[in-house]
């Protein structure tokens, strides 16, 4: 075999070879789990979420993961994971498992109760054990909340909690009756939760209340 | 400027202090003016000299290049022009067999023409008997005077009718003769109309032997001019090289536009099989790369198929192939080539399912009715019209192999004559280059004659006193950078 021949043969199979030996080693899946406040008044706001989760659904790849669960008294507890799912390599068995979260989740925010306490701290926490099992390369937790924390008496929650390179994005934070009276409860609980939720680590903290806007979920800054 | 001032040697009298700072460092410039001289003409020396001998280097391989790429040229030439020949030759040879296989056939049906024609024109020849020898016994019998007898003039009236019947016999004879050979010639006709024709098909076999020698000719003439070595043969193929190299480029350009359509056909279905999740690098897909595989997987098969065809000469061992050996390699590429093809046209299928299925999926996310979707054979064009596009697509591509054959060896002829006249271009800045650091070190000790030019006004005046002030001669720096009186 002459040289040209050579070159003509190195130039077809280059690409083979590459791909056989230089996988990338980095995982390039996302997986976002979706925490829904079901307490209180804010249980009113929960047919929005299907908003958000349908929006995930059709952006979301095959072998990227998603979990919706409540967030209600008490939430460090994987009964509060209303759908989980790992989408399958295949685009089209992805969709099929895709319909059937929907419908999950559908079915659902149709009937959801109110709780009496919203326990974000301890779904956070649920959240981020989940996100790091999938092993997933991004890692997001979606909070659809009005980010008022409040516990019972017996529940503990004030400790350092950890949600290293997670971002935590707070969507649809709506303004209390009271923070309409004083603005600076409201902005200062977002920077409570700013605080918090980056010095446990996470990789971003951002707000968005514009429903419209739902493709900055997957915009990083 | 405090360190400024602490150089000063009297701080309040700047001026003084940098005339005597200046005048001190004249003196000591001065003092090592002789070893700074052979300092700088011997580093500019040494520079110039290397760039000099790189620039020498640089031309020689410049040289050899072109002679390398002229032999290459050449070669490639006298091998083209001698498939030429060969092909000429082969033409020639098949149209020599046809005709003259045909030949005595031909000749036979002329010579049975011609002796047909003979003939005719013998019995043409053959003239009517003579009117008998009774026109003097006529003209005699017209002498006889009558003298008025009525015996007389019966006999002669007698005779008069029987000459009359005997010249109407002998008209009516010759008319016959000349009417048989009118038939004769009028039969003759279409003999005389087949010569011609076949001459005529002779005439035109031969003058398509003279154009197929013509060309032979011009090819041989070619051959000579190369085999010569000719500067004129190596620009005309140079020529020819790079008007091949631009064509080959061309094609190979809209082949890359037929590959991208290919790709893009097979990419997402590619998925289903190889999964959607895996990245070779931060964007490229194991799905996409996987669907390029196959893309030049196909091109390597058609490559393989030109090849065994005699197509294309990339592979020598292919080309040397046995006769069989070779028919089975074009069995195998082009049924790998035939798989592969309806294995695409199965990929563009899915590929279509797979975009209706996540559009289905996406409507009814967004809760928004679904939009009409014709049923009718409108609605399968696009899906009919992918499928056919996978599967036609890899044989488009194998003819890829012909314009990339062009491109590797224009390219080799191209690649080399620019390589050489990049090394040229270098050679002569090297070149240049050294003649500037020459200058520049003759510059360099001028410069320094001139931070030094008191002391040396004062050498110069020294020396004259010294010499008795008969003569003041005049310095000057040579080539070299020396001081010559």
């Amino acid at each position: 075999m002459n040289r040209r021949a050579l070159w003509a043969l190195l130039l077809t199979l280059g690409l083979a070879v590459a791909a056989a030996g230089c996988a990338d080693p980095r995982n390039h899946t996302h997986a976002v789990y979706v925490l829904v406040d079901t307490s209180g008044t804010y249980a009113r706001e929960a047919g929005k979420a299907q908003l958000i989760i349908n929006y995930l659904l059709g952006t979301l790849q095959p072998g990227d993961s998603l979990a919706v669960a409540r967030v209600q008294s008490r939430s460090f507890t994987e009964k509060d994971i209303i759908a989980k799912a790992m989408f399958d390599q295949r685009p089209s068995q992805a969709n099929a498992q895709k319909r059937a979260f929907r419908d999950k989740t559908d079915a659902f925010l149709r009937t959801v109760q109110g709780s009496a306490y919203t326990d974000i701290t301890g779904a956070m926490i649920q959240g981020a054990e989940f996100l790091n099992e999938t092993g997933a390369g991004k890692k997001t937790i979606l909070i659809f909340s009005d980010m008022q924390e409040e516990l019972d008496k017996s529940t503990i929650r004030n400790f350092p909690i950890s949600l290293k390179s997670i971002r935590v994005i707070a969507v649809n934070v709506t303004k209390l009756g009271t923070d309409n009276i004083d603005p600076r409860r409201y902005l200062g609980r977002l920077e409570a939760w700013q605080k918090r939720v980056e010095g446990a680590g996470a990789s971003e903290w951002k707000v968005i209340n514009d429903l419209e806007r739902l493709d900055a979920i997957f915009a990083t800054s | 400027m405090t360190s400024m001032r602490d150089w000063m040697i009297w701080p309040d009298n700047i001026v003084l202090s940098v005339l005597v700072l200046v005048l001190i460092a004249m003196v000591g410039l001065y003092a090592a003016r002789a070893p700074m001289h052979g300092m700088i003409r011997a580093a500019t020396y040494a520079l110039a000299t290397a760039l000099r001998l790189a620039a020498r280097w640089l031309f020689a391989a410049a040289a050899a290049m072109k002679e390398r790429n002229k032999a290459v040229l050449l070669a490639q030439g006298r091998r083209e022009v001698g498939q030429r020949i060969e092909r000429e030759f082969e033409r020639v040879g098949i149209l020599v067999t046809r005709d003259l296989q045909g030949y005595p056939v031909l000749q036979r049906k002329l010579l049975e023409a011609i002796t047909r024609i003979e003939e005719d024109y013998k019995k043409c020849g053959e003239v009517p008997p003579p009117p008998p020898d009774w026109v003097e016994a006529v003209a005699a019998v017209a002498q006889i005077k009558t003298g008025g007898g009525e015996v007389v003039q019966k006999i002669l009236d007698e005779i008069r009718q029987s000459v009359e019947k005997i010249h109407d016999k002998a008209i009516g004879e010759y008319r016959r003769a000349y009417e048989e050979r009118h038939d004769i010639l009028e039969g003759a006709l279409p003999f005389w109309r087949s010569i011609e024709k076949t001459l005529k098909l002779v005439d035109k076999r031969m003058s398509d032997l003279a154009d197929n020698a013509a060309a032979v000719d011009v090819q041989m003439k070619k051959y000579q001019k190369i085999a010569a070595k000719t500067d004129e043969a190596e620009s005309i193929l140079s020529n020819s090289a790079f008007t091949q190299f631009n064509i080959a480029v061309v094609v190979l350009t809209i082949a890359l536009g037929g590959a991208f359509v290919n790709f893009k056909l097979i990419a997402l279905p590619m998925s289903e099989m190889v999964g959607a999740g895996d990245y070779i690098t931060a964007s490229l897909r194991t799905s996409e790369v996987a669907a390029l595989v196959i893309i030049l997987v196909e091109a390597s098969m058609g490559l393989f198929l030109m090849e065994a065809l005699r197509i294309t000469h990339l592979f020598p061992r292919i080309s040397n192939l046995s006769e069989r050996a070779r028919r089975r390699m074009i069995w195998i590429s082009l049924t790998l080539l035939v798989i592969l093809a309806g294995v695409e046209a199965a990929l563009a299928l899915m590929r279509d399912m797979l975009i209706a299925d996540k559009q289905a999926l996406l409507q009814s996310l967004a809760a928004a009715p679904a939009a009409a979707m014709s049923d009718g054979w409108v609605g399968r064009i696009p899906t009919a019209g992918q499928m056919v596009l996978g599967f036609i697509l890899p044989f488009a591509l194998a003819f890829v192999a012909i314009p990339l054959e062009s491109f590797i060896h224009s390219g080799r002829n191209i690649g080399g004559s620019m390589l050489a006249d990049l090394v040229r271009m270098l050679a002569f800045a090297l070149r240049v280059l050294g003649n500037l650091t020459r200058h520049l070190g003759r510059l360099l000790l001028h410069f320094y004659d001139l931070l030094v030019v008191l002391p040396l006004m004062v050498e110069h005046l020294v020396k004259s006193l010294r010499g008795g002030g008969a003569k003041v001669s005049t310095r000057r720096l040579d080539s070299t950078g020396e001081l010559k009186s």
